[in-house]
């Protein structure tokens, strides 16, 4: 054998000796899991001695049925509907307005970015404190007004839209971050010379902030997307999904199924779904988005 | 369409920290003003007061005579070519020309015809898809030209826009920049720090110093009567030449050496210094002024010859045929037309330097 495909070989090897355990832990962690799930969708959940057998698409068809698994959907899809846009825009008003102010920056930064650091559990608390039907902050603002107690978590029109504000106010704060670098490395001069031509703020904005940001909107908005499906720890302080499922999300009901009903394999059909559902948005936005997004 | 800039007593002060200290010159219309001088002596700081980016702490701006002191940049009639070149990173070269037509609404027939011509003129007809990234630093200087020439403004203003570009380059672009102001008749204002620009493309040169006016006139006076040691310092390659003169036996003398520069009836200042350029310096076989040779860089036409006259130093700069080697002694003449003298304590000129008999001059045997 020649020398050279000698080396050659020895660093194949080394690449994938550098390469197995990341590897390793995706494989066990991460596509087997994914696999196995999907598998599972496709058996009945083992109860005692009775073993798990294949039942083809029956899961699904009970899930076509399950009146529960509509309107958490449809709960998911208007949370994320909310959150996201809400969250993202909230975030880059706020860069916006703290950008252009220089005296006390630091502090407004960290008064935005608090919630980011405290943990959704501890959000939700502090929250629940907000809420409390008559003796909660926004319940003593509005008494202060004359106007009628709310149970703002116990009525089902409101559970829903209660918890979105949460998400949205943790969200926006660590969004803003990354908005306010991104606005910080926008060189002055861009300003200037828009100015001279006699460009409005709004006109500098549209054609020229907005469009600059569009990297840092595509990276926050994919975070988004994957939160507003992930993250579900202020539903179980503050709602526990309820009442009657009003602000029960996708998430929740997967987690209500396996580990409070253990039924397994139903819960793994509503994983199926979970997935198939974000790696169509994250496609989705990756293809919508790349076109108009610009990277320097 | 030409139309002049006047700058009334401008000041400009971020706190204690005085950039621009009183200064009043005007910039006559279709005329290439520079203004010249060493970083953080404010030329940038007046090129913003003009354009209206900074508010001015005093004084006023004057555009076509009219005070624009407190109107936004987009109401007087200029144009402005960055250092950095601002150009806008996510659109193309086309869209990068446009912008200020689409903001001011021109119509698209309008702007296709001046993006064409402004596009021909600058020979960026190709590049006109491409992003700032994709170009190189020349073509990306030209696009920035072209956005300030597409606005078809009276008055452009430039901030260092060639110190960004390699020497070949900004050799190409000074003759290229200067055709086009004379062409189009633009009021320029221009800021260098590189006196051979300045001296290479204006028409007069405002050299500042500290926040205020050393000198305003045109390429040629700067060079032949500079107004103080400060400027004499600034223009020339190498510089000026500047001594200590004291006062001697036969007149005035340099201090250490006993040759008469300046007859001593002369009604000179306590303390004087004298300014002779090294290109006016010629090696005579006798008389002039005796010095030391302490170095000798060949420059292929000429020699740098950095000498030493009693402890001062000084550069000649002389014909190679002349062969001088370190350490040698050789006598140093000059023509006494070209001989400048300052005020030691205020640095200013001298004017009317004294009359001669200057030894220097009639017994020199070799001419400059
Ligand atoms: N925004 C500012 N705040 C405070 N000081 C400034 C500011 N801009 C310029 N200066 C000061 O003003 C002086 C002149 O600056 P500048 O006009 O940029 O000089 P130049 O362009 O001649 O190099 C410098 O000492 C600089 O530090
Ligand atoms: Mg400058």
């Amino acid at each position: 054998m020649t020398r050279p495909s000698l080396t050659l070989r020895r660093e194949w090897v080394h690449g994938w000796l550098l390469l197995t355990p990341a590897l390793v832990l995706l494989f066990a962690f991460t596509h087997l899991p994914a696999v196995t799930t999907i598998w599972d969708s496709f058996f009945s959940t083992p109860r005692g001695r009775r073993e798990a057998k294949f039942v083809g698409l029956r899961n699904y068809e009970t899930l076509l049925a399950d009146d529960t698994f509509w309107q958490v959907l449809s709960n998911s899809l208007w949370y994320a509907a909310v959150t996201i846009p809400v969250s993202v825009g909230l975030a880059l008003l706020m860069a916006l307005w703290v950008d252009g102010r220089l005296s006390g920056r630091g502090f407004v930064r960290l008064a935005y970015f608090a919630p980011t650091v405290l943990p959704l559990i501890a959000v939700a608390n502090i929250w629940m404190f907000f809420y409390t039907p008559g003796f909660g902050l926004i319940d003593q603002i509005r008494g202060a007004f004359g106007l009628p107690e709310v149970n703002w978590l116990g009525n089902p029109d409101l559970a829903l839209g209660s918890v979105m504000v949460v998400a949205i106010w943790k969200e926006a704060g660590f969004f803003m971050i990354f908005y306010l670098a991104a606005l910080q490395s926008i060189p002055p001069q861009l300003r200037e010379a828009a100015a001279i031509e006699g460009a409005s703020r709004w006109t500098f904005f549209r054609r020229v902030t907005f469009p600059l940001l569009m990297p840092t909107t595509l990276f926050v908005s994919v975070n988004a997307v994957i939160n507003s499906f992930r993250m579900v720890d202020h539903v179980f302080v503050m709602t526990e999904g309820g009442p009657d499922n009003a602000s029960s999300l996708l998430l929740f009901y997967i987690y209500e199924t396996a580990f409070k009903y253990w039924d397994t394999a139903y819960a793994s059909t509503l994983t199926v779904v979970l997935l198939v559902l974000l790696s169509a948005l994250a496609l989705g936005q990756f293809f919508l988005l790349d076109k108009r997004v610009h990277y320097r | 369409m030409s139309v002049a800039i006047e700058t009334r007593d401008l000041r400009k002060a971020w706190g204690a920290a005085v950039a621009v200290d009183g200064i009043s010159f005007t910039a006559p219309a279709g005329e290439f003003t520079v203004l010249l001088g060493p970083s953080g002596c404010g030329k940038s700081t007046t090129l913003r007061l003009i354009a209206g980016l900074e508010e001015a702490t005093d004084g006023a701006v004057l555009i076509d005579g009219a005070d624009v002191t407190r109107r936004p940049p987009n109401d007087r009639q200029i144009s402005m070519v960055f250092q950095s070149y601002a150009l806008f990173p996510h659109l193309n070269v086309a869209e990068n020309i446009l912008f200020g037509l689409k903001v001011r609404r021109v119509p698209a027939a309008e702007r296709a015809e001046r993006l064409a011509r402004v596009a021909g003129l600058l020979g960026l007809e190709r590049l006109l898809d491409r992003r700032p990234s994709q170009i190189s630093g020349g073509q990306q200087q030209r696009v920035a030209l072209g956005r300030a020439i597409i606005a078809e403004k009276p008055i452009c203003l430039m901030d260092e826009p060639l110190s960004n570009l390699d020497a070949k380059l900004r050799h190409e672009m000074r003759v290229e920049l200067k055709a086009l102001q004379r062409k189009l008749g633009i009021t320029m204002v221009y800021v260098t720090h590189d006196q051979v620009e300045a001296i290479a493309m204006a028409d007069r040169i405002i050299v500042l110093n500290g926040g205020r006016i050393e000198q305003n006139a045109d390429p040629r006076t700067l060079y032949d009567k500079p107004a103080s040691t400060f400027v004499a310092r600034f223009i020339g390659t190498p510089p000026m030449n500047i001594l200590d003169l004291a006062p001697g036996d036969g007149g005035w003398c340099i201090a250490g050496d006993r040759t008469a520069i300046a007859p001593p009836h002369a009604a000179l200042p306590d303390r004087v210094q004298l300014g002779v350029r090294p290109e006016d310096i010629a090696l005579a076989d006798a008389g002039g002024v005796p010095a030391t040779v302490e170095q000798v860089e060949y420059l292929g036409a000429d020699l740098l010859v950095d000498c030493r006259i009693a402890g001062q130093p000084l550069v000649a700069r002389v014909a190679t045929r002349h062969p001088v080697a370190a350490g040698e002694r050789v006598n140093l003449i000059w023509p006494a037309e070209h001989q400048h003298l300052f005020d030691a304590a205020t640095g200013a000129r001298i004017e009317a330097a004294p009359g001669f008999p200057n030894p220097t001059v009639t017994s020199r045997s070799a001419g400059p």
